[in-house]
Order: structure tokens, then sequence, then C-alpha cells
């Protein structure tokens, strides 16, 4: 029991040590102590990669992934804002749902894939986000279609209440439904099963095609959300916008000490994943260091934290 | 008769995709009008040698049951130094060509250390060192440029001899000198052997890291081949985090389309040109079938997606579900 407390503790501790210190490397840089203000608009910021890795990390624990991130954020934002543009009146209020629709029948051609034809999920996926892709590109290449953020797009994300920014506390609830899902419903048991071995959990009686397909309609959704939202926040959607979401959602999840093979990882531990990114890239960007160098030190770190903690075991014998 | 059998069940799918590519090209050949011209042959040659010397590299440490999430930027990264170091009289470019070599092998060295010494899993190693060799590419590159010995460029993407595509003989060369004596030796039957089952590998005295660090190495190599040809072909360079990232997903598609598994420990490197062969021919085709260009996307990526799903039969034919689910650990 110890041991397993261990076990997931400590990826969770290092990465939030990892977080303190390069909040306070940013602060003496700075010569100013982080204001409650700065913490707040990096959970903002973080929130956009949060809500992606939530859905990722699913799959993941699973001993799945999902490559098909990029184009379903960005047909999750031209979605929401062009179901509002098109065809106008209450679509307006319906273009988070329609988007949140699109992404999840993404995700539910994935986990079809995946579950029936059993394609490896690295290559299935892959395969979808060239498709979605080119359904984006048939739409919006010769006529762009309407791209302006909707109001509530953009009270969801960018506004505050009472100081929070609505993000975050988007966020937060996405991460309340994901934790409520994997640790009080029988979903969440099965998840960490399917991904510890899929074969003894299917002969254990569950259906475990059903377990996979619901992880990835999860991921696509999730995408697809935090397309709409990252519309919202910059004001329009627009081609590729999510193309800087994939690495940092799988390097978030796997810092955070979910393992790559599957049944293994916490929630909170994704959370430290992602705010360890987004401070890391922030910190790097405040310091105005070169695109070519953040790249280098970016790439460095994740080597490096990995080697503190992700290693695998050693063989045995 | 029971050889021949047990070579088409190992070879099947590599020879699928080269009938694949065979019947493809030929229709194009064929709609385009103009004939086999040289020039359309080398054009073709040119442009599917690049994404094969690339899935050639991913095939390796496909086959140890890892993966190489940086051969792209790799295949960058040596691009952009290769443009830096391929100009100057003959001996200056000699050694020009070395040190982009051995960059691709240093690359593919520090991969191959972080997955055997460091025991990190492949995926999320070479994720990480991809961002770091773009990084360094950016830094040799920050605009794109360079130049490379006029000479040398021509050499390498024209004809050899009037007869063959200089590239398609690079190919070969590639294939008789790297490829075969790595298929034939114990290291290479050792990345074979840890693909199939690591812990048989290992207590049948395999030497594991040394293959599986092999595996990575020349990984490495074939992206700088391919770094190479790519400076020879653009005559310049170009740092795009987009240019590295596509050779790399085509790279995986390119290895499943040739037969490799990604669970490792069946296939090779000969299937995986094919299919970046067929791959390539993929939007050449839709050129001359005058699809509309906003469609071409969208078909490219139905096909891509058809032709990785192929695995599929498989299941299908399967008396038991059970053997898909993977053993238990």
């Amino acid at each position: 029991m110890t041991r397993g407390l261990k076990a997931v503790d400590r990826p969770v501790l290092v990465a939030f040590g990892f977080i303190v210190v390069l909040i306070i490397l940013g602060s003496i840089y700075n010569r100013h102590p982080p204001s409650v203000l700065y913490l707040l608009q990096q959970l903002q910021v973080a929130s956009f990669l949060g809500i992606v890795a939530s859905g990722l990390m699913l799959t993941i624990l699973l001993g799945q992934i999902d490559l098909s991130i990029p184009w379903v954020v960005t047909i999750g934002g031209i979605a929401a804002t062009a179901a509002a543009g098109w065809w106008g009146g209450s679509w307006t209020a319906l273009g988070l749902p329609f988007a949140l629709v699109c992404g999840g029948l993404v995700g539910l051609a994935n986990g079809l894939g995946v579950a029936f034809l059993r394609i490896p999920s690295m290559v299935f996926t892959l395969g979808m986000n060239a498709v979605v892709q080119g359904i984006v590109v048939m739409y919006t290449g010769g006529n762009a279609p309407p791209d302006r953020a909707t109001p509530i797009l953009q009270w969801l994300a960018v506004r505050n209440t009472f100081q929070v920014p609505n993000a975050v506390i988007v966020w937060a609830m996405v991460g309340v439904l994901v934790v409520v899902a994997l640790h009080r419903t029988p979903f969440g048991r099965y998840v960490y099963a399917t991904g510890n071995s899929e074969r003894v959990t299917y002969l254990s009686g569950i259906n475990t095609r059903a377990i996979l397909i619901a992880a990835f309609v999860a991921s696509g959704a999730c995408s697809a959300f935090a397309g709409a939202l990252l519309a919202g926040y910059a004001g329009k959607a627009y081609q590729a916008m999510g193309d800087p979401y994939l690495l940092p959602a799988i390097a978030a999840v796997v810092l955070g000490g979910t393992s790559i093979l599957g049944g293994s990882g916490t929630y909170l531990g994704t959370v430290a994943g992602v705010i360890l990114i987004t401070v890391l890239e922030s910190v790097l960007s405040v310091m105005q260091i070169p695109e070519s160098t953040r790249q280098i030190v970016y790439g460095t770190m994740i080597v490096v934290m990995m080697l503190v903690y992700g290693r695998g075991r050693k063989p045995e014998g | 008769m029971n050889g021949l059998r047990l070579w088409l069940s190992r070879n099947g799918r590599a020879l699928f995709a080269l009938a694949l590519f065979l019947s493809m090209f030929c229709i194009y050949v064929i709609k385009n009008g103009v004939g086999l011209k040289m020039g359309l042959a080398t054009a073709v040659a040119n442009k599917g040698v690049l994404l094969a010397l690339v899935a050639m590299a991913q095939t390796i440490p496909v086959l140890t049951g890892g993966i190489d999430l940086s051969v792209g930027m790799i295949f960058v990264l040596t691009n952009c130094i290769a443009s830096a170091v391929l100009s100057g009289p003959p001996w200056m470019v000699a050694v020009g060509v070395v040190v982009v070599l051995l960059s691709g092998v240093v690359c593919g060295a520090i991969n191959g250390a972080l997955v055997v010494y460091g025991r990190l899993q492949p995926i999320i190693a070479t994720l990480a060192t991809g961002a770091v060799y773009y990084g360094l590419a950016l830094t040799i590159r920050p605009v794109p440029g360079g130049s490379i010995d006029a000479t040398l460029a021509s050499a390498l993407t024209n004809q050899f001899f009037g007869i063959v595509p200089t590239t398609l003989v690079i190919l070969v060369a590639v294939v008789l000198v790297v490829w075969v004596p790595f298929q034939l030796s114990m290291t290479g039957r050792g990345c074979y052997a840890i693909g199939s089952s690591e812990m048989a590998a290992y207590m049948t005295g395999i030497a594991v890291r040394r293959s599986r660090l092999t595996a990575y190495v020349l990984a490495g190599l074939l992206a700088a081949f391919g770094g190479i040809l790519l400076t020879a072909m653009t005559l310049s360079s170009d740092a795009s985090v987009s240019g590295g990232g596509t050779y790399t997903l085509s790279s995986i598609a390119a290895v499943v389309i040739g037969g490799t598994s990604l669970m490792g420990g069946a296939g090779g490197a000969i299937g995986s040109i094919f299919g970046a062969f067929v791959l390539r021919t993929v939007s050449d085709l839709l050129f001359v079938f005058d699809i509309q260009p906003l469609m071409q996307p969208f078909i490219q990526g139905l096909i891509l997606l058809g032709a990785v799903s192929l695995g599929a039969i498989r299941v299908l034919r399967a008396p038991n579900r059970l053997q898909f689910l993977g053993a238990a650990r």
C-alpha cells in the first residue's frame, strides 16, 4: 500500500517542485515577486492545454494515444464559430454544443477503428487527423466561413468571475468530471484495468470495446471544446490553430506521471504536467529567449525531468 | 515450395505495397498522356526517394518495438547543416558530406542512449529530442536560405549516365550498403528478436542494448542521407517545424503501408520504400485526375486511412478475438 502511494505521489511532487522552481526563477529574473494576477494568468493560458490533456490522458491510460488532436482542436474552433455565423439566431448559442458533437464524432470514428478494426491507435488517429484536415480544407478553403468568435465563447475564454478567469473554472469543471469518472464510477475502474491488461479485463466480462470507444469520444470532445474556447480567446478561429497543442499535451500527461504504456496515472499529475509546461513556456518567453533556444531548452527539460522520475524499470536478470 | 510460402508470408505486405505502387504509377503515366519521359521519372523518383529514406530510418526503431518521432527533425537539421557545409572546393564538400552524416549519427546516438541507458520510453524521448534538433536547426537557419555546391546538386538530382535517376541509384546503394548488411548481421537479427520478445531475446544472449542503440543510430544516419538529398533538390534549407512533423508522420504511414508491424519484430525497410512511393504517388494521381484542389487533402487523408487500415483484414478473418488483446503484463 505504501509503495503504491509512493509510486503515485513522486512524479506529482517532483512536477510541482519544478513548477515552484520555475516560478521563483522567473520572478528573480523579473525582480518582482510573482503576483496572484500573474499566477491566474498562467492558469488561464494553461486551461486550454489542460482540457486537451484531460481527454488525451484517458486514451493514454488505456495504453492508446490520440494523435488527431491538432485538427480536432481546429475543427472545434471552426465549427463553433461557423455554426453561429452560418445559421445565426439560436445557432449562436448552439455553436459550442455543435463543436462538441463534431469532436465527439471524430472521436467515435477513432474509437471504432481502434476497438473493432484493431488498428494501432497511433496510426489510425494519425490517419483521422489527415481526414479531418481534409474536411476542414474542403469546407473552408473556397469560401471563408464566418470565423468571428461568438460572445458566449469570448465570455467563457476571456472574462473573469470574481477575479477568477472563466477558462480556469471551465477547466476545473472538466477536471472534476474526469476525476469523478476515473475514481467514482465503474468506468474509471475499467479504464485502469483495460490499460493494465485488456485481455484480462475482457475475460473478466467487461466490454473493453465500449471503454475504448468512450475514451476516444471523450478525447475528441475535449479537444473540440478546447478549440472552441481558443477561438473565443483569440477572437476568431483559424486553420491549424491546434498544431501547437499535440506535443505539449503528450508531454504534460507523461510528465504528470501517467505511464505511456497505460494503466497508471492520476489526474492531479496531469494538472501538474500542464501547469509545468505552461509555466516553462511562459518563463522562456519572458526571458525573451529566441524560439530556437526555447525549443532546445524545452526538449532538454522534458528529457531531464523524465530522467529524474520517468524511467522504466531496469531489465531484470 | 515451403520455402516460397514462408518467403511469401514474410514479404506479402511489402509485395502488396510494391504492386499498389506499380499499378498507381502505371495509371499515372497513362493518364498523364506524355508517356514515361526521363524528366518525369526523375521528378517522381526524387520526391519518392526523400520520403523513402526517412521511412527506412523510421523502420529500424519500429522493428525493435520502439519508434523515432524525431526522424523528421533530424532530416530538417541535417538539411540545414548540409546547406552550410556543402560548398567550396571538392575536398571541403567531401568533408561536408561526412560532417552531415556524422551529425545524423550523433542525433541517432543521443536518441538511442536515452532509450537504452536512460530507460525512457522511445515515444517520449524522441518527442523531446525532436524539439531539441528543431531548435538546433533553427539556430543554424533562422530564416530559409543557405546554398550547396552546384555540381553536386545537379549530379544528385539528375540522371545517372542519362539512364536512371541518380536518386534511385543512391537509394539502391544505401539499401545495399546499410540495410542489407544490417539485416544479415547479428545486431540486425537482434533488432527483430527484441521486437518479437525482448525477454526471449535477452535470455537467448542477444546483445539487447547494442542492437537497440544501433537501431536508433542507423535511423539518424538514414535521415541524414535524406537531408543531403533534400538540400540538393531545394538548393537551400528551411528549418520548418511543419516540414519535419509531416515527414515524421508520413514516415510512420509509409512503414505501416510497407508491412512493418508497429509492435515490432516483423517487416523490413524494403517494404517501407514501396510504402513511401505509394504515399507520394497518391498526390500525383489526384493531380492527373483533375480532382478539385480543395478536395485533394480530404481524399489523400481517406486513402492514407484506408491504406493503414489494410491490416484490419486479419481481424475480420480471425477465429478468436483474444489474440488481438495483448498478453497480460
